[in-house]
């Protein structure tokens, strides 16, 4: 966990956006993501040298397309992440709201789309409220809690959908369009992460509340000393993650234009797993909105390119894991090496 | 077994079914001499009876579906032509069933439409034990018993309507994407996981009918596995896309996996480019036929399964057939049957849907 010290933010709130991370640390932080992109950039070089048609337009907006649900929640998860908690109820979140969006569109097709993000979003918002109360009521960790939403949600949607399925054919086209709509060339969908990641990120890393979440990360009991309204602003973290994943479930909605009880199963495993792959600490109080959206999308070129190098079926998963292990160690290695001895010296630390 | 149910989509289920029911044949040739000792002891008062194929359909029969479960649309689908039967008939229609789908929910509603002295029982057997015991004595107190979409163990019931054979189901694509590139390209398969046996079944007489001369100039150039995800489909059709630069269609033979590649080629440049088919339901595909990505598709229709079901369990209870190889009754509209081996009656080549006709299935 040495990454997860060195990187920690200072308590007590910045006095400046730059003061922030602080000269050196601000430098690791770089290089963190700047390591995930290394490992994007070598798995492109590797995938584009076999087979020239991965750079193809099309293929580089399939990637950004298959991308932006991912960085959503994973950018929603981060917020969590960084106070030291979790919230595995997102794969069910995005299920419930999913499935809403599609009842609420093919039951009134004319409603526009903005109000069908919004829905979503409030449909998870709430979920969030219920994982946020919960947590903040029981005083148990949020990992047991949100195990628990995990299948209370999904068990909403079973019972809300009763086997019903909401195919392609029930939805509005211009829902559908949107879903696929390209704006210059890039996906709109891909836009819709890019704007949520930047306010995220920029909540993150230059607004007190922001900080302060850092701070709780690092050192709950000393967060509280120091007068951060811990339950808060944990509470709020689950609000917007659960929002986040309400707006993912309209984008699947959107994408894949097939929605039934099961949207999302297990994919908050590939969350988390995105978040961590983006140097996001596991342990709260480190890493950034932007590492976590670089590490959902390597994770997604993973996918694209280990199906266009047409790797052994019964491997692949092996290949996923491994690749993924391959862009932690390639990330440790660099971040070890920015932060010169003293990070040596943290890292035996930690260890 | 719903197509619908993702997670294990029908022609995965299915195909289980499918693939148990293949090495049930295999044995048959075995136990052939011992199956009418067995129906002797399970059959009661009717196994000395003789089929008289002349005998009318009875009027007034209790007919009872006991779906996997209810709520669930592909049933609903299925029990309600089998509610079209009865009523031809003249018989008297109920459905009842579990809300789920586990081994052991049925068992209690075998008894008491056993108790009711219900006439014909036409059940999809959540697992083919679990219910054997009930559905023996619900045989016992005079009930014919009839297995639909998936068979309960051979000794316990009297026929299995079998919605379609793996042979007819490979040969319907290999027929349908033959027509669809012109007889002539590159192919790929999308399967689901790549450990699914009734998959690999398909896929295996898949390949023997390319091997056949007509399709001589069509080659199989891979497998692709979608795990029956959405995006992992996605990823996979489009890998295949850039793989082989001159596929000239797909075939998946997975709902999840043709309705995810239906959506990623209706939403690109390959569409019109790249022909696709495989199974899946009408209501899933209707979007993509209309705009002009898949021409035609196949699948089974649930309801004519139910209501082929509902036929043979009144052609049992009025004494025209028994179960045995050979017996032949007359299903309504749907012409004349066969059991074959082992008690099985096949509805028959799965159904095609194309523009002209989807609009007339919803399931």
């Amino acid at each position: 966990m040495s990454a997860a010290d060195t990187a920690s933010p200072p308590r007590r709130r910045p006095t400046s956006p730059r003061s922030g991370r602080g000269g050196g640390l601000g430098r690791l932080g770089a290089a963190r993501e700047l390591g995930v992109l290394l490992a994007l950039a070598a798995l492109v070089a590797v995938t584009a040298a076999s087979n020239s048609r991965f750079l193809s337009a099309q293929s580089i907006q399939d990637v950004l397309l298959s991308a932006a649900i991912l960085v959503v929640l994973a950018v929603g998860q981060t917020l969590v992440i960084v106070t030291r908690n979790i919230d595995l109820s997102v794969g069910s979140v995005l299920g419930l709201a999913a499935f809403g969006t599609g009842e609420l569109l093919s039951s009134a097709p004319g409603t526009p789309i903005p109000l069908a993000l919004l829905f979503g979003l409030g449909l998870g918002a709430l979920c969030g409220v219920v994982n946020g109360a919960l947590i903040a009521a029981a005083r148990v960790p949020a990992l047991v809690i949100t195990l628990g939403t995990l299948y209370v949600f999904r068990g909403v949607d079973h019972s809300w959908a009763a086997g019903e399925q909401i195919n392609a054919a029930d939805m509005p086209r211009g829902f559908l369009d949107f879903g696929t709509a390209t704006l210059l060339g890039v996906p709109v969908l891909a836009l819709l992460a890019v704007a949520v990641l930047a306010v995220v990120a920029t909540y993150l890393r230059s607004y007190r509340g922001g900080r302060e979440l850092y701070a709780i990360g690092s050192e709950p009991t000393a967060a509280r000393l120091s007068g951060i309204p811990v339950g808060r602003r944990v509470f709020g973290a689950f609000v917007v993650s659960g929002a986040l994943a309400g707006l993912a479930g309209v984008l699947h909605a959107a994408r894949f234009g097939t929605v039934d009880a099961t949207v999302g199963t297990g994919i908050e495993l590939q969350v988390v797993a995105a978040a961590v792959v983006g140097g996001v600490a596991i342990f709260g109080g480190s890493g950034s909105a932007y590492g976590a959206a670089l590490g959902a999308l390597l994770l997604t070129t993973i996918g694209s390119s280990l199906a266009v190098l047409r790797v052994d079926p019964f491997w692949q998963q092996a290949v996923v894991g491994g690749l993924i292990l391959a862009a932690i160690g390639l990330d440790r290695l660099l971040a070890a090496r920015v932060a010169g001895r003293p990070g040596r010296r943290r890292v035996l630390h930690g260890a | 077994m719903s197509p619908q149910s993702r997670p294990t989509p029908v022609p995965f289920r299915t195909g289980a079914a499918v693939l148990a029911l293949a090495a049930l044949l295999a044995t048959a040739a075995c136990s052939g001499t011992t199956r009418g000792d067995d129906e002797e002891g399970g059959g009661g008062d009717r196994a000395t009876a003789e089929a008289d194929p002349d005998a009318p359909l009875a009027e007034g029969l209790a007919v009872a579906f006991l779906p996997k479960q209810v709520n669930n649309p592909y049933f609903t689908v299925a029990d309600a032509g089998g509610a079209t039967a009865v009523e031809e008939f003249a018989g008297e229609y109920k459905e009842v069933g579990p809300s789920e789908a586990s081994a052991s929910s049925q068992v209690s509603y075998v008894n008491t439409l056993s108790q009711q002295g219900t006439d014909v029982i036409v059940t999809a057997a959540n697992d083919p034990n679990a219910v054997c015991g009930a559905l023996n004595g619900a045989r016992s107190a005079g009930a014919s018993v009839v297995t639909f979409d998936s068979d309960a163990s051979p000794e316990c019931r009297d026929l299995f309507v079998n919605q379609a054979t793996a042979e007819g189901i490979a040969e319907i694509q290999v027929q349908l994407i033959a027509e669809q590139i012109g007889g002539a390209g590159q192919i790929a398969i999308l399967s689901a996981t790549p450990n699914a046996t009734n998959q690999n079944t398909w896929i295996g007489l898949m390949e023997e009918e390319l091997a056949k001369p007509e399709y001589a100039d069509i080659e199989l150039v891979t497998v692709a596995y979608g795990n029956d995800e959405d995006e992992k489909s996605f990823q996979e059709t489009q890998g295949l896309l850039r793989s082989y630069p001159d596929l000239a269609g797909i075939v998946s033979p997975t709902t999840v996996g043709l309705a995810a590649a239906a959506r990623y080629l209706s939403g690109s440049e390959y569409r019109g480019e790249v022909a696709l088919t495989g199974l899946g339901t009408p209501n899933q595909m209707r979007e993509f036929v209309a705009d002009g990505t898949v021409e035609s598709f196949a699948l089974w229709d649930p309801a004519d399964l139910g209501y082929l079901a509902a036929y043979a369990g009144a052609a049992l209870a009025s004494g025209q057939i028994t179960g045995s190889e050979g017996e032949t009754f007359t299903a309504g509209e749907l012409g004349e049957y066969e059991v074959g081996a082992d008690g099985v009656v096949v509805l028959g080549p799965p159904t095609v849907f194309d523009a002209g006709n989807i609009d007339e299935f919803d399931f």
